[in-house]
């Protein structure tokens, strides 16, 4: 069959191409080894200042319990409101507590006080949580000052016992790396075949194709397949050496039902590299859409920031990324052991991204002009 | 003089014929800073939690009630059998699960042991342990509303959050989103604007022409500077007037630094452009090399500060980083040239580098 | 249609938007003939030629080629015409063997006679030595010679070719027109479109495209004594002097 010798021709090309080809293989590894590690979230260290306009038992009592909690570290106990705000815009602090002067007469005396919470709120994590925490200090503090001067039990409520699952290290990576390793993937099959693709565009070499008695079907299959090839090496380089190797990722589910999900994925992601390049005459353009695309998967497909916190009109363009189903499933198979029960709709749905994007490309793609 | 101007409008013309690459030029931007601005956001908000309810009464049903109502939480379901709850996790239709046990109740008589549990699914352990943080805190607060005698000395918190006083996700994202944007979209542009005439062949009348390398490379990055700056002003315009973004400080001051940062990644993508052989290879680099690494590395999405310190390191080789600091501290903190200068003077050392160093290689190509 | 003939094309035209390339040709060619296509740059000759393969669909008019009409049978007439043009003809990373072993393929040879095939091919153009080679390393003469024997190593009804000596020497060009003359005579029809004319002098007949038309179609003797000229070179010149379209 023809599509024998395009194959041929193809890997022949891939395979001779001495730049690309270490590109290819090189690139999503070494990517796939560092960037993990600088994923990182634990709000750990939240500075905070503290003014103190009481300077009494009380108020030193409550400031001693702040680094103790092992959430803050204390960065500097300024005169002023005024000079702390200048800590927080040097970025030297993230959270201001002001004690109000007369703090502990008023709390003997009146039996309430207030203390005002300044949060630097540009990493709006960091500023709610680091209230949260700040909260639960001030909290226990009053409840043991409540027992010492009433005698009034402390409380009353305990605390809310936690249970972490399938992570129990609370490992990063574990929830980066599978992640990384889609996007990769993706760039890699999506875009580099779009780009292969339109090249023959470019240099004219298409022509000579599209002269010759081959079908548009067995082109793109002779397109498509080594790509596919490609990405599945690449993911097995990257899951095989990468994650199970250096990151200590063990999979729980089954490998069958995951590399089932990567061939299928694959298909789909070529299927839009094809899209793409049906529209385009220069690799310029190719390489513009697929940037855009790109940006947009990795931004909005929860690689790294949840799609439940997106607003509902952006959560629907999540949806229409493949990438985010993908993420999902991997994290689901390899961390969760999910099962193809659990992933069916998954399923469906990259299977119809897969039917509709290939099948609009092939439609597109004319032979005649 | 005048071949200079002839070459720069030959290359102006280049660019804007490209319909279809024009558009995405001018369009990207514009559509990923409302896309983004609107839309990223590193809180915990509409996680998905089912409640194990055992206990079915008043109590529990007003806590349900409490954290549905929470923007943080959506309460997906409402089972009877614990065992449901690693079905919902492997499916992925919650993330967190509340289990209720049967004496859960009045909080004025409390049992022996905690009627309550949280379970968290920790595949994305950071979202794990806030959602259980904020969780547990609404049922403390809530419980604690609930106690019909309210305990005598109150300690209150008046809390105030400055410089974001929603808390809006825009603020660390818009500026982190420009950075990202305009490094990635300058590099891409010129990183095959030579390549690509190395491929067509036309290189070599480029080559014999009288013209001085370091003007042929000038006349390459015009029109793509002109372009980046129309898209900076698009972009600054939406970010203020669509996403409520300040400028605290010196307008001028920003529209410097960022023509500033705009060159600096030009240049990057001129380097990229003499030291590779194929646009494909060029594409590979500017894309997929570099997209991932700068989301990560310019500081918007993770702290630097918690990196490993050889990755710190790494991130100081990345133009955007640089940037991201600069755009918040004139934008948010509304800052001056003083609190800046060291790295404008980064920027500046590397956009000299990358320059020189495309000069070097574009001239010994001659030879 | 005329079994005498392997192409008809009727008042062919094509448009692209509001610009007539091709416009309102009537011409046929011979089985077996060698058919010159010729006209300045821009005159609309590669456009004709790209209808006539089934690379680009005409407007409005007749084209039948090889018997297969090219509006509803374009993909038959693919698998009976062989192709060259200048722009490109052969894969610079391939060796000529795997050139070869690709185009036999595609073409629906099957494995032994590409094998045959093949080494004739090589053979005859004495490329034993640098048959594992990759074909960016053969000067332009030979990539053109090859790119030549590969179009017709499936045995086509028709060979095009797009201005295939630009930019060879004299030498190579006479060789390469021998090689013309070899296939022509095996059965083979030729259709070669170039802006070369002495080149004319080789061909069966020739026609001259002028602003989309055809300005003069006949052999080079009978244009020649018709326009009074002494060579291919002043018919031309006499019929583009009123030209309007030029590059």
């Amino acid at each position: 069959m023809a599509l024998r010798y395009l194959l041929k021709k193809e890997f022949l090309q891939v395979f001779r191409n001495k730049a690309m080809l270490p590109l290819i293989f090189v690139m999503p590894v070494v990517q796939l080894i560092i960037l993990p590690l600088a994923a990182n979230y634990e709000v750990k260290n939240i500075r905070i200042a503290v003014v103190d306009h009481d300077h009494s038992t009380i108020s030193r009592r409550l400031i001693d319990k702040i680094p103790a909690s092992g959430y803050f570290q204390l960065v500097d106990l300024p005169g002023s409101y005024e000079v702390a705000l200048e800590l927080l815009e040097r970025e030297e602090a993230d959270l201001i507590l002001e004690i109000p002067r007369q703090f502990e007469r008023k709390l003997y005396r009146e039996g309430s006080n207030g203390v005002f919470l300044g949060i630097n709120a540009i990493n709006g994590v960091k500023a709610g949580l680091g209230g949260l925490y700040i909260n639960r200090i001030i909290r226990s503090f009053n409840d043991e000052i409540r027992q010492e001067w009433t005698g009034t039990p402390v409380p009353l409520l305990q605390e809310v016992p936690q249970r972490y699952w399938f992570n129990p290290s609370m490992n990063y990576r574990f929830f980066i790396v599978p992640g990384i390793l889609g996007a990769l993937i993706t760039m890699l099959g999506g875009f580099l075949a779009a780009l292969n693709i339109v090249r023959e565009k470019e240099a004219g070499t298409i022509e000579q194709i599209n002269v010759s008695p081959i079908s548009r079907l067995t082109f793109i299959l002779g397109k498509l397949i080594p790509f596919w090839v490609l990405g599945i090496l690449v993911f097995t380089l990257g899951f095989g050496a990468i994650a199970v190797l250096i990151y200590g990722i063990r999979p729980v589910g089954s490998i069958l039902l995951l590399y089932g999900f990567v061939a299928l994925y694959m298909v789909a992601v070529l299927g839009l590299g094809l899209l793409i390049s049906t529209y385009c005459e220069t690799q310029q353009q190719a390489m513009s859409i697929g940037f855009f695309c790109m940006m947009i998967f990795m931004l909005m497909s929860g690689l790294f920031t949840p799609v439940s916190s997106m607003p509902h009109w952006a959560q629907w363009i999540s949806m229409a990324s493949p990438l985010t189903w993908f993420i999902e499933v991997i994290r689901s198979i390899v961390l969760k052991g999910s099962g193809f029960g659990d992933l069916k709709f998954h399923f469906m749905v990259i299977f119809c991204f897969g039917v509709l994007l290939n099948g609009w490309a092939v439609l597109n793609y004319k032979k005649t002009a | 003089m005048h071949q200079i101007r002839a070459f720069i409008l030959k290359e102006f013309k280049h660019v804007f014929r490209d319909r279809k690459t024009l558009l995405l030029l001018f369009g990207m931007p514009v559509v990923q800073i409302i896309l983004f601005g609107f839309a990223i956001t590193n809180e915990i908000k509409n996680s998905r939690i089912i409640v194990i309810d055992q206990a079915r009464n008043i109590w529990s049903h007003r806590l349900i009630d409490k954290i549905d109502a929470n923007i943080y939480f959506d309460v997906t379901g409402i089972k009877n059998d614990p065992r449901e709850v690693v079905r919902a996790f492997r499916a992925n239709t919650a993330v967190a699960a509340l289990i209720l046990s049967p004496e859960f109740g009045s909080p004025d008589k409390l049992p022996d042991r905690a009627p309550y549990q949280i379970l968290t699914d920790a595949s994305d352990p950071n979202a794990a342990s806030l959602i259980t943080d904020y969780l547990s805190a609404i049922i403390v607060s809530e419980r604690t509303s609930e106690i019909n005698t309210p305990p005598p000395l109150q300690i209150g918190t008046d809390v105030r959050m400055l410089y974001n006083p929603s808390l809006k996700g825009a603020y660390n994202f818009v500026p982190g989103v420009m950075a990202l944007v305009l490094l990635l979209i300058c590099v891409m542009m010129t990183s095959i604007s030579i390549v690509r005439e190395k491929e067509l062949g036309t290189m070599e009348v480029l080559l014999v022409s009288p013209f001085k390398p370091v003007y042929v490379i000038i006349a390459k990055v015009i029109p793509y500077f002109v372009v980046s700056v129309i898209n900076l002003v698009v972009i600054l315009l939406l970010s203020v007037f669509m996403l409520d973004m300040p400028v605290k400080g010196n307008l001028l001051l920003l529209l410097a630094e960022s023509a500033l940062f705009i060159t600096t990644a030009l240049s990057l993508g001129l380097l990229i452009s003499n030291i590779t052989s194929s646009q494909q290879v060029a594409m590979l680099i500017s894309l997929m090399g570099m997209m991932l690494p700068t989301i990560l590395f310019s500081g918007f999405m993770f702290p630097i500060e918690n990196m490993p310190w050889p990755l710190q390191l790494i991130s100081n080789l990345v133009p955007s980083k640089w940037f991201y600091i600069i755009v918040r501290s004139i934008m948010i903190k509304g800052l001056g040239l003083l609190s800046i200068w060291k790295e404008t003077l980064i920027l500046l050392v590397m956009t000299l580098f990358f320059i020189g160093l495309s000069l070097k290689k574009f001239s010994v190509r001659l030879q | 249609m005329n079994t005498e003939n392997i192409i008809e094309t009727r008042d062919l035209v094509k448009r692209f938007g509001d610009f007539t390339a091709v416009d309102h040709i009537t011409f046929q060619v011979r089985r077996g003939e060698i058919f010159g296509f010729l006209g300045a740059n821009g005159a609309g000759k590669s456009t004709a030629m790209r209808m006539l393969c089934g690379l680009s669909r005409p407007t409005s008019g007749a084209a039948v080629v090889g018997g297969y009409d090219v509006y509803s049978e374009a993909e038959k007439i693919k698998s009976i015409i062989g192709y060259m043009s200048q722009k490109f003809s052969l894969y610079e990373d391939l060796t000529i063997a795997e050139n070869i072993e690709f185009y036999g393929g595609i073409y629906g040879l099957k494995r032994g006679e590409i094998k045959k095939a093949g080494s004739e091919l090589i053979h005859r153009l004495g490329l034993e030595k640098e048959a594992g080679k990759q074909v960016s390393f053969l000067p332009l003469g030979w990539k053109q010679k090859l790119a030549f024997s590969v179009a017709i190593m499936h045995r086509p009804a028709i060979i095009f070719l797009d201005e295939p000596t630009g930019g060879v020497d004299p030498i190579t060009r006479r060789q390469f027109w021998e090689m013309i003359y070899d296939v022509a005579e095996s059965g083979t029809s030729v259709f070669v479109t170039t802006h070369y004319m002495d080149e004319a002098e080789y061909c069966n007949r020739v026609s001259i495209m002028v602003d989309g038309k055809i300005a003069a179609l006949g052999s080079p003797e009978e244009l020649k004594s018709d326009m009074h000229a002494r060579d291919m070179d002043e018919v031309f010149y006499i019929l583009a002097r009123g030209a309007k379209r030029m590059e």
